[in-house]
Protein backbone atom coordinates (compact mmCIF):
# COMPACT_ATOMS: atom_id res chain seq x y z
CA UNK A 1 0.00 0.00 0.00
CA UNK A 2 1.40 2.63 -0.74
CA UNK A 3 1.51 6.38 1.74
CA UNK A 4 -1.07 9.03 1.20
CA UNK A 5 0.44 11.56 -0.72
CA UNK A 6 -0.34 15.50 0.39
CA UNK A 7 -2.24 17.29 -2.76
CA UNK A 8 0.54 16.97 -5.38
CA UNK A 9 3.82 19.59 -4.82
CA UNK A 10 5.97 18.31 -8.40
CA UNK A 11 9.27 19.16 -6.18
CA UNK A 12 7.71 16.13 -3.88
CA UNK A 13 6.94 13.74 -6.48
CA UNK A 14 10.31 11.42 -7.29
CA UNK A 15 11.04 10.60 -3.60
CA UNK A 16 7.43 9.64 -3.48
CA UNK A 17 7.57 7.32 -6.83
CA UNK A 18 10.50 5.57 -5.96
CA UNK A 19 8.43 3.55 -3.06
CA UNK A 20 7.63 0.22 -3.77
CA UNK A 21 4.32 -0.81 -4.35
CA UNK A 22 3.39 -3.28 -1.85
CA UNK A 23 1.39 -6.22 -3.78
CA UNK A 24 -2.68 -6.39 -2.70
CA UNK A 25 -5.53 -8.21 -2.75
CA UNK A 26 -7.56 -7.99 -5.66
CA UNK A 27 -11.03 -7.14 -4.93
CA UNK A 28 -12.52 -6.44 -7.87
CA UNK A 29 -11.58 -7.34 -11.85
CA UNK A 30 -13.09 -6.28 -14.85
CA UNK A 31 -11.74 -8.58 -17.85
CA UNK A 32 -12.30 -7.16 -21.40
CA UNK A 33 -15.44 -4.96 -20.11
CA UNK A 34 -17.58 -3.25 -22.94
CA UNK A 35 -20.56 -1.31 -22.33
CA UNK A 36 -23.32 -0.21 -24.78
CA UNK A 37 -25.99 1.84 -24.94
CA UNK A 38 -28.32 0.47 -27.69
CA UNK A 39 -25.81 0.75 -30.42
CA UNK A 40 -23.09 3.32 -29.21
CA UNK A 41 -20.40 1.50 -27.37
CA UNK A 42 -19.54 3.67 -23.97
CA UNK A 43 -16.95 1.32 -23.04
CA UNK A 44 -14.34 -0.92 -24.84
CA UNK A 45 -12.57 -3.81 -23.62
CA UNK A 46 -11.25 -2.35 -20.42
CA UNK A 47 -9.75 -4.75 -18.05
CA UNK A 48 -8.33 -3.56 -14.86
CA UNK A 49 -7.70 -4.50 -10.98
CA UNK A 50 -9.50 -3.13 -8.12
CA UNK A 51 -7.01 -3.86 -4.48
CA UNK A 52 -8.71 -4.21 -1.55
CA UNK A 53 -8.40 -1.03 0.64
CA UNK A 54 -7.63 1.01 -2.45
CA UNK A 55 -8.85 4.04 -3.88
CA UNK A 56 -8.62 4.27 -7.41
CA UNK A 57 -9.35 7.28 -9.45
CA UNK A 58 -10.87 6.97 -12.95
CA UNK A 59 -10.42 10.42 -14.71
CA UNK A 60 -10.79 11.45 -18.39
CA UNK A 61 -12.85 13.63 -19.98
CA UNK A 62 -16.38 14.30 -20.40
CA UNK A 63 -18.03 11.41 -22.06
CA UNK A 64 -15.07 9.10 -22.07
CA UNK A 65 -17.29 6.07 -20.79
CA UNK A 66 -15.60 6.83 -16.31
CA UNK A 67 -19.17 7.28 -15.11
CA UNK A 68 -20.32 4.60 -17.30
CA UNK A 69 -17.63 1.89 -16.02
CA UNK A 70 -17.91 2.97 -12.32
CA UNK A 71 -21.94 1.92 -13.18
CA UNK A 72 -20.98 -1.45 -14.76
CA UNK A 73 -19.25 -2.35 -11.36
CA UNK A 74 -22.64 -2.60 -9.48
CA UNK A 75 -24.61 -3.28 -12.79
CA UNK A 76 -26.40 0.15 -12.48
CA UNK A 77 -25.68 0.07 -16.17
CA UNK A 78 -28.25 -2.05 -17.14
CA UNK A 79 -30.66 0.31 -14.93
CA UNK A 80 -30.17 2.39 -17.63
CA UNK A 81 -30.76 0.57 -19.97
CA UNK A 82 -27.38 -0.32 -20.82
CA UNK A 83 -26.11 -3.82 -21.34
CA UNK A 84 -22.58 -4.98 -21.49
CA UNK A 85 -20.66 -7.70 -22.40
CA UNK A 86 -17.28 -9.19 -20.73
CA UNK A 87 -16.32 -9.63 -16.96
CA UNK A 88 -17.02 -7.95 -13.94
CA UNK A 89 -15.70 -9.96 -10.96
CA UNK A 90 -16.29 -9.09 -7.31
CA UNK A 91 -14.10 -12.10 -4.76
CA UNK A 92 -13.31 -14.14 -8.15
CA UNK A 93 -17.45 -14.13 -8.64
CA UNK A 94 -19.01 -12.89 -11.97
CA UNK A 95 -21.33 -10.13 -10.71
CA UNK A 96 -23.48 -10.51 -14.10
CA UNK A 97 -24.05 -13.97 -12.71
CA UNK A 98 -25.46 -13.10 -9.54
CA UNK A 99 -28.34 -11.34 -8.34
CA UNK A 100 -28.12 -7.75 -8.92
CA UNK A 101 -29.95 -6.59 -5.90
CA UNK A 102 -27.20 -8.88 -3.62
CA UNK A 103 -24.61 -6.94 -5.18
CA UNK A 104 -25.57 -3.55 -4.52
CA UNK A 105 -25.29 -4.18 -1.34
CA UNK A 106 -21.81 -5.98 -1.33
CA UNK A 107 -21.16 -2.74 -3.86
CA UNK A 108 -22.38 0.55 -2.71
CA UNK A 109 -22.28 3.94 -4.68
CA UNK A 110 -22.41 7.66 -4.21
CA UNK A 111 -24.06 9.92 -6.91
CA UNK A 112 -22.45 12.54 -8.30
CA UNK A 113 -25.92 15.14 -6.98
CA UNK A 114 -26.99 14.39 -3.17
CA UNK A 115 -30.19 12.70 -3.05
CA UNK A 116 -31.36 11.93 -0.11
CA UNK A 117 -35.26 10.88 -0.01
CA UNK A 118 -37.45 13.75 0.31
CA UNK A 119 -39.92 12.10 2.21
CA UNK A 120 -37.59 10.77 5.16
CA UNK A 121 -36.12 11.85 8.13
CA UNK A 122 -32.61 11.73 8.71
CA UNK A 123 -32.70 8.86 10.47
CA UNK A 124 -34.98 6.80 8.05
CA UNK A 125 -32.46 7.83 5.13
CA UNK A 126 -29.75 6.18 6.41
CA UNK A 127 -31.44 3.13 7.88
CA UNK A 128 -33.20 3.04 4.53
CA UNK A 129 -31.37 0.58 2.85
CA UNK A 130 -31.45 -2.02 5.89
CA UNK A 131 -34.51 -1.32 6.67
CA UNK A 132 -36.15 -1.77 2.68
CA UNK A 133 -34.18 -4.60 3.07
CA UNK A 134 -35.77 -6.49 5.67
CA UNK A 135 -34.19 -5.63 9.08
CA UNK A 136 -36.64 -4.50 11.99
CA UNK A 137 -34.76 -4.61 14.78
CA UNK A 138 -34.75 -1.00 16.40
CA UNK A 139 -31.76 -1.25 18.39
CA UNK A 140 -29.88 -2.70 15.12
CA UNK A 141 -30.72 0.15 13.38
CA UNK A 142 -29.80 2.91 15.44
CA UNK A 143 -26.25 1.12 16.03
CA UNK A 144 -26.04 0.66 12.38
CA UNK A 145 -27.33 4.63 11.52
CA UNK A 146 -25.01 5.86 14.40
CA UNK A 147 -21.85 3.96 13.19
CA UNK A 148 -22.47 5.38 9.69
CA UNK A 149 -23.09 8.90 10.53
CA UNK A 150 -20.04 8.96 12.60
CA UNK A 151 -18.38 7.32 9.11
CA UNK A 152 -19.69 9.97 7.19
CA UNK A 153 -18.36 12.88 9.89
CA UNK A 154 -22.06 13.85 10.36
CA UNK A 155 -22.70 12.37 13.15
CA UNK A 156 -22.01 15.72 15.69
CA UNK A 157 -24.10 18.12 12.83
CA UNK A 158 -26.90 16.01 13.05
CA UNK A 159 -27.01 14.10 16.12
CA UNK A 160 -29.69 16.39 17.59
CA UNK A 161 -32.09 16.44 14.09
CA UNK A 162 -32.08 12.83 13.35
CA UNK A 163 -36.09 13.52 12.89
CA UNK A 164 -35.81 16.40 10.66
CA UNK A 165 -35.67 15.59 7.10
CA UNK A 166 -32.96 15.29 5.05
CA UNK A 167 -33.73 17.60 2.29
CA UNK A 168 -33.44 20.53 5.44
CA UNK A 169 -29.27 20.10 5.14
CA UNK A 170 -27.18 21.95 3.13
CA UNK A 171 -25.60 20.56 -0.06
CA UNK A 172 -22.42 19.16 1.32
CA UNK A 173 -24.57 17.96 4.18
CA UNK A 174 -26.25 16.03 2.17
CA UNK A 175 -23.86 14.62 0.39
CA UNK A 176 -22.43 12.80 3.55
CA UNK A 177 -25.76 11.48 4.43
CA UNK A 178 -26.04 9.80 1.11
CA UNK A 179 -22.15 8.69 2.07
CA UNK A 180 -23.74 7.25 5.11
CA UNK A 181 -26.85 5.66 3.77
CA UNK A 182 -24.64 3.96 1.32
CA UNK A 183 -22.73 2.68 4.53
CA UNK A 184 -24.88 1.96 6.60
CA UNK A 185 -25.41 -1.89 4.45
CA UNK A 186 -21.89 -2.33 5.20
CA UNK A 187 -20.14 -2.89 1.40
CA UNK A 188 -17.43 -4.18 0.62
CA UNK A 189 -16.54 -2.03 -2.24
CA UNK A 190 -18.00 2.05 -2.77
CA UNK A 191 -18.19 3.57 -5.53
CA UNK A 192 -18.35 7.96 -5.79
CA UNK A 193 -19.64 9.50 -9.23
CA UNK A 194 -17.95 12.48 -8.82
CA UNK A 195 -19.65 13.00 -5.60
CA UNK A 196 -17.93 16.30 -4.71
CA UNK A 197 -18.16 18.19 -8.22
CA UNK A 198 -22.04 19.84 -6.96
CA UNK A 199 -20.10 20.99 -3.37
CA UNK A 200 -18.50 24.00 -2.71
CA UNK A 201 -14.51 24.04 -1.99
CA UNK A 202 -15.15 23.86 2.07
CA UNK A 203 -17.73 20.78 1.82
CA UNK A 204 -15.63 19.06 -1.16
CA UNK A 205 -12.30 19.56 1.23
CA UNK A 206 -14.15 17.22 4.33
CA UNK A 207 -15.57 14.43 1.52
CA UNK A 208 -11.51 13.99 0.29
CA UNK A 209 -10.63 14.11 3.96
CA UNK A 210 -13.41 11.06 4.49
CA UNK A 211 -11.96 8.61 1.72
CA UNK A 212 -9.08 8.88 3.40
CA UNK A 213 -10.49 7.55 6.49
CA UNK A 214 -13.14 5.26 4.45
CA UNK A 215 -10.38 3.16 3.33
CA UNK A 216 -9.62 1.32 6.32
CA UNK A 217 -12.56 -0.30 6.30
CA UNK A 218 -13.92 0.16 1.97
CA UNK A 219 -12.66 -0.38 -1.19
CA UNK A 220 -13.19 3.06 -2.87
CA UNK A 221 -13.50 3.67 -6.70
CA UNK A 222 -13.85 7.38 -7.48
CA UNK A 223 -14.95 9.29 -10.72
CA UNK A 224 -13.22 12.84 -11.03
CA UNK A 225 -12.72 15.02 -13.69
CA UNK A 226 -11.40 16.99 -11.35
CA UNK A 227 -7.19 15.97 -11.65
CA UNK A 228 -5.96 17.92 -7.93
CA UNK A 229 -8.44 15.84 -6.86
CA UNK A 230 -7.68 12.61 -8.08
CA UNK A 231 -4.48 13.28 -6.80
CA UNK A 232 -5.00 14.01 -3.70
CA UNK A 233 -7.42 10.87 -2.58
CA UNK A 234 -6.52 8.33 -4.47
CA UNK A 235 -3.64 5.70 -4.71
CA UNK A 236 -3.80 4.61 -8.05
CA UNK A 237 -5.60 6.19 -11.19
CA UNK A 238 -6.78 5.10 -14.03
CA UNK A 239 -7.32 7.02 -17.42
CA UNK A 240 -9.96 6.71 -19.86
CA UNK A 241 -10.18 8.21 -23.20
CA UNK A 242 -13.00 7.39 -25.35
CA UNK A 243 -14.13 4.71 -23.94
CA UNK A 244 -10.87 3.14 -23.69
CA UNK A 245 -8.76 2.52 -20.97
CA UNK A 246 -5.19 4.19 -21.83
CA UNK A 247 -3.06 4.13 -18.62
CA UNK A 248 -3.45 2.84 -14.66
CA UNK A 249 -1.20 2.87 -12.53
CA UNK A 250 -0.14 4.56 -9.27
CA UNK A 251 -1.10 7.47 -8.98
CA UNK A 252 1.85 9.72 -8.36
CA UNK A 253 3.44 8.15 -11.92
CA UNK A 254 0.50 8.95 -13.44
CA UNK A 255 0.88 12.55 -12.77
CA UNK A 256 4.57 12.97 -13.05
CA UNK A 257 5.69 9.86 -15.55
CA UNK A 258 2.65 8.84 -17.37
CA UNK A 259 3.78 6.99 -20.17
CA UNK A 260 1.31 7.69 -22.80
CA UNK A 261 1.17 10.80 -24.57
CA UNK A 262 -2.43 11.20 -24.35
CA UNK A 263 -2.46 10.21 -20.44
CA UNK A 264 0.52 13.54 -21.12
CA UNK A 265 -1.74 15.50 -22.61
CA UNK A 266 -5.04 15.35 -20.44
CA UNK A 267 -3.09 15.72 -17.23
CA UNK A 268 -1.24 18.89 -18.86
CA UNK A 269 -4.27 20.51 -19.88
CA UNK A 270 -3.97 20.30 -23.80
CA UNK A 271 -7.29 18.68 -24.13
CA UNK A 272 -9.95 17.42 -22.46
CA UNK B 1 -53.64 41.91 -19.56
CA UNK B 2 -53.41 41.92 -15.85
CA UNK B 3 -57.74 43.75 -15.65
CA UNK B 4 -58.48 40.63 -18.08
CA UNK B 5 -57.47 37.85 -15.94
CA UNK B 6 -58.79 38.63 -13.04
CA UNK B 7 -61.68 39.42 -14.02
CA UNK B 8 -61.84 35.65 -15.31
CA UNK B 9 -60.42 34.85 -12.14
CA UNK B 10 -63.69 36.45 -10.46
CA UNK B 11 -65.74 34.47 -13.15
CA UNK B 12 -64.69 31.42 -12.00
CA UNK B 13 -64.74 32.22 -8.01
CA UNK B 14 -68.11 33.43 -9.11
CA UNK B 15 -70.50 30.15 -9.77
CA UNK B 16 -68.93 28.96 -6.32
CA UNK B 17 -69.92 31.61 -4.28
CA UNK B 18 -73.60 31.77 -5.84
CA UNK B 19 -74.27 28.44 -5.48
CA UNK B 20 -73.03 28.18 -1.83
CA UNK B 21 -75.33 31.40 -1.35
CA UNK B 22 -77.94 30.26 -3.07
CA UNK B 23 -78.37 26.88 -1.23
CA UNK B 24 -77.44 28.01 2.38
CA UNK B 25 -80.45 30.52 2.07
CA UNK B 26 -82.77 28.06 0.88
CA UNK B 27 -81.16 24.86 2.82
CA UNK B 28 -80.49 25.77 6.15
CA UNK B 29 -83.40 26.48 7.89
CA UNK B 30 -84.27 23.24 7.52
CA UNK B 31 -81.21 21.33 8.38
CA UNK B 32 -81.86 20.49 12.65
CA UNK B 33 -80.57 17.72 14.09
CA UNK B 34 -83.71 15.30 13.20
CA UNK B 35 -82.54 15.77 9.33
CA UNK B 36 -79.06 13.67 10.47
CA UNK B 37 -80.64 11.12 12.95
CA UNK B 38 -84.16 10.68 11.40
CA UNK B 39 -85.32 8.63 8.84
CA UNK B 40 -87.62 10.06 5.76
CA UNK B 41 -91.23 10.59 6.83
CA UNK B 42 -93.61 9.93 4.62
CA UNK B 43 -95.68 11.98 2.33
CA UNK B 44 -97.47 14.61 4.00
CA UNK B 45 -95.84 13.96 7.35
CA UNK B 46 -93.87 16.86 8.35
CA UNK B 47 -89.70 16.58 9.79
CA UNK B 48 -87.72 13.56 9.23
CA UNK B 49 -84.37 13.70 7.70
CA UNK B 50 -82.23 11.75 5.80
CA UNK B 51 -79.71 9.44 7.79
CA UNK B 52 -80.06 6.89 5.49
CA UNK B 53 -79.03 8.74 3.16
CA UNK B 54 -76.10 10.52 4.42
CA UNK B 55 -74.58 7.17 5.27
CA UNK B 56 -75.51 5.59 2.06
CA UNK B 57 -73.36 8.30 0.36
CA UNK B 58 -70.44 7.38 2.47
CA UNK B 59 -70.93 3.69 1.96
CA UNK B 60 -71.25 4.02 -1.38
CA UNK B 61 -68.00 6.48 -2.02
CA UNK B 62 -66.48 3.84 0.05
CA UNK B 63 -67.12 1.26 -2.01
CA UNK B 64 -66.29 3.07 -4.69
CA UNK B 65 -62.88 4.30 -3.67
CA UNK B 66 -62.00 0.60 -2.78
CA UNK B 67 -62.67 -0.36 -6.32
CA UNK B 68 -61.42 2.70 -7.87
CA UNK B 69 -58.44 4.11 -5.08
CA UNK B 70 -56.26 0.59 -5.63
CA UNK B 71 -56.97 0.28 -9.73
CA UNK B 72 -56.18 3.59 -10.10
CA UNK B 73 -53.07 4.02 -8.27
CA UNK B 74 -51.72 0.73 -9.52
CA UNK B 75 -52.43 1.12 -13.24
CA UNK B 76 -51.42 4.88 -12.78
CA UNK B 77 -47.67 3.36 -11.16
CA UNK B 78 -47.44 0.64 -14.30
CA UNK B 79 -47.71 3.71 -16.71
CA UNK B 80 -44.97 5.33 -14.97
CA UNK B 81 -42.55 2.86 -14.23
CA UNK B 82 -42.66 0.27 -17.06
CA UNK B 83 -44.88 2.26 -19.85
CA UNK B 84 -43.03 2.50 -22.64
CA UNK B 85 -44.54 0.07 -24.43
CA UNK B 86 -47.67 -0.54 -26.83
CA UNK B 87 -49.89 -2.06 -24.44
CA UNK B 88 -49.04 1.37 -21.82
CA UNK B 89 -50.06 3.65 -25.08
CA UNK B 90 -53.24 1.67 -25.03
CA UNK B 91 -54.26 1.92 -22.02
CA UNK B 92 -53.07 5.48 -21.75
CA UNK B 93 -55.54 6.28 -24.46
CA UNK B 94 -58.11 4.32 -23.20
CA UNK B 95 -58.06 6.17 -20.28
CA UNK B 96 -58.21 9.24 -21.59
CA UNK B 97 -61.42 7.92 -23.27
CA UNK B 98 -62.86 6.48 -20.11
CA UNK B 99 -62.76 9.52 -18.67
CA UNK B 100 -65.12 11.41 -21.37
CA UNK B 101 -67.50 8.52 -21.12
CA UNK B 102 -70.67 10.34 -19.94
CA UNK B 103 -71.42 9.01 -16.28
CA UNK B 104 -75.23 7.66 -17.11
CA UNK B 105 -73.43 5.41 -19.26
CA UNK B 106 -71.07 3.73 -16.86
CA UNK B 107 -74.27 3.52 -14.70
CA UNK B 108 -76.01 1.53 -17.56
CA UNK B 109 -72.81 -0.64 -17.71
CA UNK B 110 -72.67 -1.47 -14.14
CA UNK B 111 -76.64 -2.17 -14.21
CA UNK B 112 -75.72 -4.29 -17.34
CA UNK B 113 -73.25 -6.36 -15.81
CA UNK B 114 -74.05 -6.62 -12.14
CA UNK B 115 -77.51 -5.56 -11.66
CA UNK B 116 -78.99 -7.96 -14.05
CA UNK B 117 -77.00 -11.43 -13.69
CA UNK B 118 -77.84 -10.55 -9.95
CA UNK B 119 -81.86 -9.54 -9.99
CA UNK B 120 -80.96 -6.94 -7.52
CA UNK B 121 -80.32 -2.98 -7.46
CA UNK B 122 -77.74 -2.84 -5.15
CA UNK B 123 -75.33 -0.42 -3.88
CA UNK B 124 -72.57 -3.23 -4.72
CA UNK B 125 -73.23 -1.55 -8.74
CA UNK B 126 -73.75 1.84 -7.31
CA UNK B 127 -69.63 1.41 -5.76
CA UNK B 128 -68.79 -0.02 -9.03
CA UNK B 129 -70.18 2.52 -11.47
CA UNK B 130 -68.68 5.37 -9.38
CA UNK B 131 -65.42 3.22 -8.88
CA UNK B 132 -64.68 3.27 -12.56
CA UNK B 133 -65.24 7.02 -12.56
CA UNK B 134 -62.91 7.60 -10.27
CA UNK B 135 -60.24 5.42 -12.51
CA UNK B 136 -59.57 7.44 -15.09
CA UNK B 137 -58.04 10.74 -12.84
CA UNK B 138 -56.76 8.65 -10.50
CA UNK B 139 -54.84 6.93 -12.91
CA UNK B 140 -53.12 9.84 -14.58
CA UNK B 141 -52.80 12.01 -11.87
CA UNK B 142 -50.47 8.54 -10.37
CA UNK B 143 -48.53 8.29 -13.62
CA UNK B 144 -48.51 12.07 -13.95
CA UNK B 145 -46.63 12.65 -10.42
CA UNK B 146 -44.73 9.46 -10.57
CA UNK B 147 -42.96 10.85 -13.37
CA UNK B 148 -42.49 14.09 -11.36
CA UNK B 149 -40.59 12.20 -9.07
CA UNK B 150 -36.54 12.37 -9.63
CA UNK B 151 -34.73 9.56 -11.61
CA UNK B 152 -32.16 9.67 -9.14
CA UNK B 153 -34.26 9.24 -6.42
CA UNK B 154 -34.62 5.86 -7.93
CA UNK B 155 -31.45 5.46 -8.82
CA UNK B 156 -30.56 5.53 -5.19
CA UNK B 157 -33.10 3.48 -4.15
CA UNK B 158 -32.09 0.76 -6.54
CA UNK B 159 -28.28 1.52 -5.67
CA UNK B 160 -28.50 0.41 -2.19
CA UNK B 161 -29.76 -2.81 -2.64
CA UNK B 162 -33.32 -2.33 -2.85
CA UNK B 163 -35.77 -4.17 -5.26
CA UNK B 164 -37.19 -2.45 -7.44
CA UNK B 165 -40.85 -3.67 -6.52
CA UNK B 166 -39.98 -2.04 -2.93
CA UNK B 167 -38.12 1.38 -4.19
CA UNK B 168 -40.90 1.61 -6.66
CA UNK B 169 -43.36 1.35 -3.60
CA UNK B 170 -41.64 2.86 -0.61
CA UNK B 171 -39.44 5.56 -2.07
CA UNK B 172 -41.01 6.87 -5.34
CA UNK B 173 -44.84 6.11 -4.41
CA UNK B 174 -44.03 7.57 -1.35
CA UNK B 175 -42.46 10.59 -2.71
CA UNK B 176 -45.19 11.30 -5.21
CA UNK B 177 -48.21 10.49 -2.30
CA UNK B 178 -49.24 13.97 -2.19
CA UNK B 179 -49.89 14.49 -5.38
CA UNK B 180 -51.99 11.40 -5.89
CA UNK B 181 -53.41 12.20 -2.33
CA UNK B 182 -55.15 15.41 -4.87
CA UNK B 183 -55.50 13.13 -7.51
CA UNK B 184 -58.07 11.10 -5.73
CA UNK B 185 -59.65 13.65 -3.81
CA UNK B 186 -60.25 15.32 -7.44
CA UNK B 187 -62.33 11.97 -7.71
CA UNK B 188 -64.20 11.56 -4.30
CA UNK B 189 -65.85 14.88 -4.72
CA UNK B 190 -66.57 13.93 -8.39
CA UNK B 191 -68.30 10.82 -7.72
CA UNK B 192 -69.93 12.21 -4.23
CA UNK B 193 -72.35 14.51 -6.09
CA UNK B 194 -72.62 11.65 -9.31
CA UNK B 195 -76.35 10.82 -9.52
CA UNK B 196 -77.27 9.45 -13.03
CA UNK B 197 -74.59 6.13 -12.55
CA UNK B 198 -76.69 5.48 -9.04
CA UNK B 199 -80.07 5.43 -10.76
CA UNK B 200 -80.29 2.15 -12.01
CA UNK B 201 -77.52 0.57 -9.71
CA UNK B 202 -78.13 1.84 -6.41
CA UNK B 203 -81.18 2.96 -6.71
CA UNK B 204 -82.33 5.00 -3.52
CA UNK B 205 -83.88 3.43 -0.48
CA UNK B 206 -86.48 5.58 1.43
CA UNK B 207 -85.57 2.66 4.69
CA UNK B 208 -82.91 2.27 6.96
CA UNK B 209 -80.52 -0.35 4.52
CA UNK B 210 -76.54 -1.10 4.65
CA UNK B 211 -76.64 -3.81 3.48
CA UNK B 212 -74.37 -3.52 -0.14
CA UNK B 213 -76.68 -6.21 -1.74
CA UNK B 214 -79.70 -4.06 -1.76
CA UNK B 215 -80.81 -0.82 -2.78
CA UNK B 216 -78.98 1.98 -0.74
CA UNK B 217 -80.26 4.78 -0.35
CA UNK B 218 -77.81 8.37 -1.37
CA UNK B 219 -78.07 12.29 -0.92
CA UNK B 220 -77.73 13.02 -4.79
CA UNK B 221 -80.48 10.18 -5.48
CA UNK B 222 -82.45 12.25 -2.48
CA UNK B 223 -82.09 15.44 -3.93
CA UNK B 224 -83.03 14.72 -7.29
CA UNK B 225 -86.39 12.75 -6.42
CA UNK B 226 -87.39 15.43 -3.60
CA UNK B 227 -86.35 18.33 -5.73
CA UNK B 228 -88.73 17.30 -8.24
CA UNK B 229 -91.67 15.88 -5.98
CA UNK B 230 -94.96 18.75 -5.77
CA UNK B 231 -94.90 19.00 -2.24
CA UNK B 232 -92.80 22.06 -0.89
CA UNK B 233 -91.86 20.40 2.65
CA UNK B 234 -89.62 17.48 0.07
CA UNK B 235 -88.45 20.56 -2.03
CA UNK B 236 -86.92 22.51 1.17
CA UNK B 237 -85.27 19.26 2.37
CA UNK B 238 -83.92 18.65 -1.30
CA UNK B 239 -82.20 22.36 -0.90
CA UNK B 240 -80.93 21.05 3.04
CA UNK B 241 -79.54 17.86 1.37
CA UNK B 242 -77.49 19.54 -1.22
CA UNK B 243 -75.96 21.87 1.47
CA UNK B 244 -75.53 19.01 3.23
CA UNK B 245 -73.65 17.53 0.27
CA UNK B 246 -71.27 20.70 -0.30
CA UNK B 247 -70.40 20.63 3.03
CA UNK B 248 -69.80 16.83 3.19
CA UNK B 249 -67.04 17.04 0.23
CA UNK B 250 -65.91 20.24 1.17
CA UNK B 251 -65.25 17.95 4.97
CA UNK B 252 -63.35 15.02 2.54
CA UNK B 253 -60.99 17.34 0.72
CA UNK B 254 -60.11 19.22 4.43
CA UNK B 255 -59.28 15.60 6.15
CA UNK B 256 -57.52 14.62 2.83
CA UNK B 257 -55.24 17.71 2.80
CA UNK B 258 -54.39 16.56 6.87
CA UNK B 259 -54.03 13.72 5.98
CA UNK B 260 -51.87 13.85 3.37
CA UNK B 261 -49.54 16.69 4.47
CA UNK B 262 -45.75 16.07 3.95
CA UNK B 263 -44.18 15.24 7.72
CA UNK B 264 -42.02 17.94 7.01
CA UNK B 265 -44.58 20.42 6.36
CA UNK B 266 -43.63 23.52 7.49
CA UNK B 267 -39.77 22.92 8.35
CA UNK B 268 -37.64 24.33 6.64
CA UNK B 269 -36.68 22.40 3.87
Amino acid sequence: MIQQIAPPEIAEMPKLRSMPRVQANSKMRTEHLSAFFGKVQALKDVSLEIDEHEVLAIIGPSGCGKSTFLRSLNRMHEVAGGRISGKVLLDNENIYERDPVLIRRRVGMVFQKPNPFPTMSIFDNVAAGLKLGGIRNKAVLTEAVEQSLHRAALWDEVKDTLSKSGASLSGGQQQRLCIARALAIKPEVLLMDEPASALDPISTAKIEELIFELKENFTIVIVTHNMQQAARVSDRTAFLYMGELIEIGPTEEIFTKPEKQQTEGYITGRFG
Amino acid sequence: MLGLSSFAALVVVLPLLLIFIHTTSHGLAFINLAFFTEMPKPVGEAGGGMANAIVGTLILIGLGSAFGVPIGVFSGVYLAEYGENRFAQIVRFLTDVLSGVPSIVVGVVAYTIIVLPMKQFSALAGGFALGILMIPTITRTTEEMMRLVPHSYREAGLALGIPQWKTTLRIVLRTALKGIATGILLSLARIAGETAPLLFTALGNRFWSTDVLHPMASLTVFIYDYARAPFEDWNNQAWAAALVLIALITALSLLFRFFSRSRFEGQNV
